[in-house]
């Protein structure tokens, strides 16, 4: 979840000293923890995986035997209907789509930090345009103006389709930033900054900025999985450069050739999994960053020992007509105000 | 100005640069379409290469504002142009044979899972670490799965090896579409496993919104209050944390309601649903562009309908959006 994450600054959420040395990854919560095993597994294997394929992903065997072979110890996932390896195709198809998701997300998020930035810094005139922009951009869908864009497109290769996902995927991550940086804008040391005589673009590169990393982190994970969600879908319409192998087309050719109607199952499960494996460690990432920005979301050991004496998390006073009950750790939810403004969620992951 | 009249004007705003865009796009790409059109079918006639020149901006059919009034007086009329692969069909009467099935099976799927995971999410919030709590990171799992590849299992699960539910399709074979049981039955029936698919994928992510909505307003003081004044927990779960929660929820719904509408639509192809999401395939496959730019325009003003009426549900549900209209 995307929100306003509050400041460093805050002196609500500024760890304390000793968490600070204990470093980044100690203080992740353990649902970022797995979010980032399960994604740096899927990176190794994009990385090293075309390495290891043990066929040529595209190499049609000839031999009928060949044809849908379930899986076995010379074909891990089975062939597909012209006899080419399912598993060579996974690892190249899991570099492919990797590689095109990670791109759309640094284009869109610089995109998305120079337009919400501006329109935050600039005010004005500049405000009122990019701001609509960013509303109107956010509330068009996507996908069915993907679907055109691609489909005038004479070539759809890998390029084509990152600049135009690129292009329609940074008003929500615009609109996050913007709104955060509005709120950094009126503090005290950009204020001093500026007096000092700072020029403006130094403020937003060294002050401004580097107070919005762990949003700007959120918005480009955000990013990479509706990357990844609009590029298979994408390319499971046929919208893609179905000479390649990525984890779209495979479902393409799975679907066009009824694979589940054969009962093919080893041919449409392992990419789609793969898909949806690859979204739930972004989603796990993100909720993990979320709660770090925001330690009432967290449920670390005090609010679960809380749940299980059926303490409701309201009640750190006691109240009257109950009857007396320990109230062990409701400490933990008063002592962190602050947190977000409510009127920020985000979309739910809700990618085609 | 009143927050409902500026939304009004901001959605005009919306849909006239969708219209702009739908526009321009077919005479910014590169490429001649209405060549490739011709190139496809080949039983199209002399006049159609015209219609279609005119209508994609190809060669010179007048100037670039004429032909953009001309269009925008098409739009206004639910002209959207002759269809290529059914020649000599108008697009408008392929979009009013296939709009129902999705309107009505999309709508109710979305409100649906809208509903049920707005209620769990309250459930989660309130016992935060709970056991509703401990599962999100599974439901996490059905957030990020493609709609059309959880279809996919799905089918393969229920229908082809469970026999419990069809195949696909929107009703029956050899069934004739009309306002008697038969049909609506079947049509209820070949609904079920699509929708259901829209509800498994879509719940997790309106819980986890509420959920962590929740988590914050339960940190408030009047939620303090309302306890110390000795309220039932009932009351206030419902009428004080869960209503305050519901309006980012609602904001966050008219958002998400796009994103909802393309993985429905692109489910549809799995399940050969009779949908705008199969049109749309079809479209693609064939280069019908008349017909993909017309489904453009549709969804963009349904998801535009729809974010219209949650502006609606919040002026009527949120007593600050009502009073800054009255004081202005």
């Amino acid at each position: 979840m995307t929100v306003a994450l509050p400041v460093s600054t805050d002196p609500a959420v500024v760890p304390e000293e000793h968490q600070q040395r204990r470093g980044l990854w100690r203080r992740l919560p353990t649902r970022a923890k797995a979010g980032a095993v399960m994604l740096g597994v899927f990176i190794l294997a994009a990385i090293i995986g075309p390495l290891l394929t043990p066929y040529d992903p595209g190499f049609q065997n000839p031999s009928p035997a060949l044809s849908l072979h379930p899986p076995d110890a010379a074909h891990l996932l089975g062939t597909t209907q012209s006899g080419q390896d399912v598993f060579s195709q996974l690892l190249v198809g899991i570099r492919l789509t990797l590689e095109l998701a990670l791109a759309v997300g640094v284009v869109a998020t610089v995109l998305s930090v120079v337009v919400g930035v501006a329109a935050a810094y600039l005010g004005g005139v500049w405000d009122e345009v990019l701001s609509l922009a960013t509303n109107v951009f956010l509330v068009i869908p996507a996908l069915p103006l993907l679907i055109i864009l691609l489909g005038y497109l004479p070539q759809k290769g890998q390029a084509a389709t990152i600049v135009v996902l690129a292009g329609l995927g940074w008003p929500w991550g615009a609109r996050l930033i913007r709104a955060q940086t509005m709120a950094i804008r009126s503090r005290d040391f950009v204020a001093a900054s500026r007096e000092t005589g700072e020029p403006t673009w130094r403020i937003l590169a060294f002050e401004i900025v580097p107070n919005e990393v762990s949003l700007i982190a959120a918005s480009f994970v955000n990013t990479v999985l509706y990357a990844i969600g609009a590029s298979v879908a994408l390319a499971f319409i046929g919208l893609a450069d179905l000479t390649s192998w990525s984890l779209g087309t495979m479902l393409y050719w799975a679907q066009s050739q009824q694979a589940l109607q054969i009962g093919a199952w080893w041919w449409f499960v392992p990419p789609g999994l793969a898909v949806a494996l690859m979204g739930t460690a972004l989603v796990l990432l993100n909720s993990g960053i979320d709660e770090l920005g925001n330690p009432r979301l967290r449920d670390a050991g005090a609010p679960s020992a809380a749940a299980w004496h059926k303490l409701r998390p309201t009640d750190p006073t006691p109240v009257l007509q109950a009857a007396p009950r320990l109230r062990r750790g409701t400490a933990s939810h008063s002592a962190s105000p602050g947190g977000r403004p409510p009127g920020t969620p985000r979309p739910g992951g809700d990618l085609p | 100005m009143p927050f409902i009249v500026r939304r009004v004007i901001f959605y005009i705003v919306a849909a006239w640069v969708a219209l702009t865009i739908n526009f321009f796009i077919p005479r910014a790409m590169p490429g001649n379409a209405v060549e490739s059109i011709m190139a496809k079918f080949p039983n199209l006639q002399p006049s159609a290469y015209k219609a279609l020149q005119a209508m994609l901006g190809v060669g010179h059919p007048g100037s670039l504002w004429d032909q953009y009034l001309a269009y925008l007086n098409n739009v206004f009329h639910f002209n959207f142009g002759v269809d290529v692969t059914n020649y000599p069909a108008p697009v408008s009467t392929l979009l009013g044979q296939t709009i129902p099935w999705t309107v009505i099976l999309v709508g109710t799927a979305t409100v649906i899972a809208f509903l049920v995971g707005t209620v769990l999410g309250i459930v989660a919030g309130w016992r935060h670490g709970g056991w509703l709590d401990r599962v999100l990171p599974g439901l996490m799992f059905f957030q990020a799965v493609p709609y059309f590849f959880l279809a996919l299992i799905l089918l393969e699960l229920l229908a082809v090896r469970g026999h419990l539910l069809p195949l696909g399709q929107g009703y029956a074979g050899g069934l004739v579409p009309g306002w008697h049981w038969d049909f609506l039955g079947s049509a209820v029936y070949h609904s079920l496993l699509p929708a259901f698919t829209i509800v498994i994928a879509s719940v997790a992510g309106w819980m986890l919104q509420m959920r962590n909505v929740m988590i914050t307003t339960i940190g408030e003081d009047y939620m303090l209050a309302a306890q110390a004044k000795g309220l039932s927990s009932r009351r206030v779960m419902f009428t004080y944390a869960a209503r305050n929660a519901l309006l980012p929820q609602l904001q966050g719904f008219g958002l998400a309601v796009g994103f909802v509408v393309s993985g429905a639509i692109v489910m549809e192809i799995v399940f050969s649903y009779p949908g705008i999401g199969l049109l749309l395939l079809n479209a693609v496959t064939s280069n019908d562009f008349p017909l993909m730019q017309a489904i453009f325009l549709v969804i963009t003003f349904a998801v535009l309908l729809a974010n219209m009426i949650v502006d609606v549900i919040i002026v009527a549900i949120d007593p600050r959006a009502r009073a800054r209209e009255g004081a202005r």
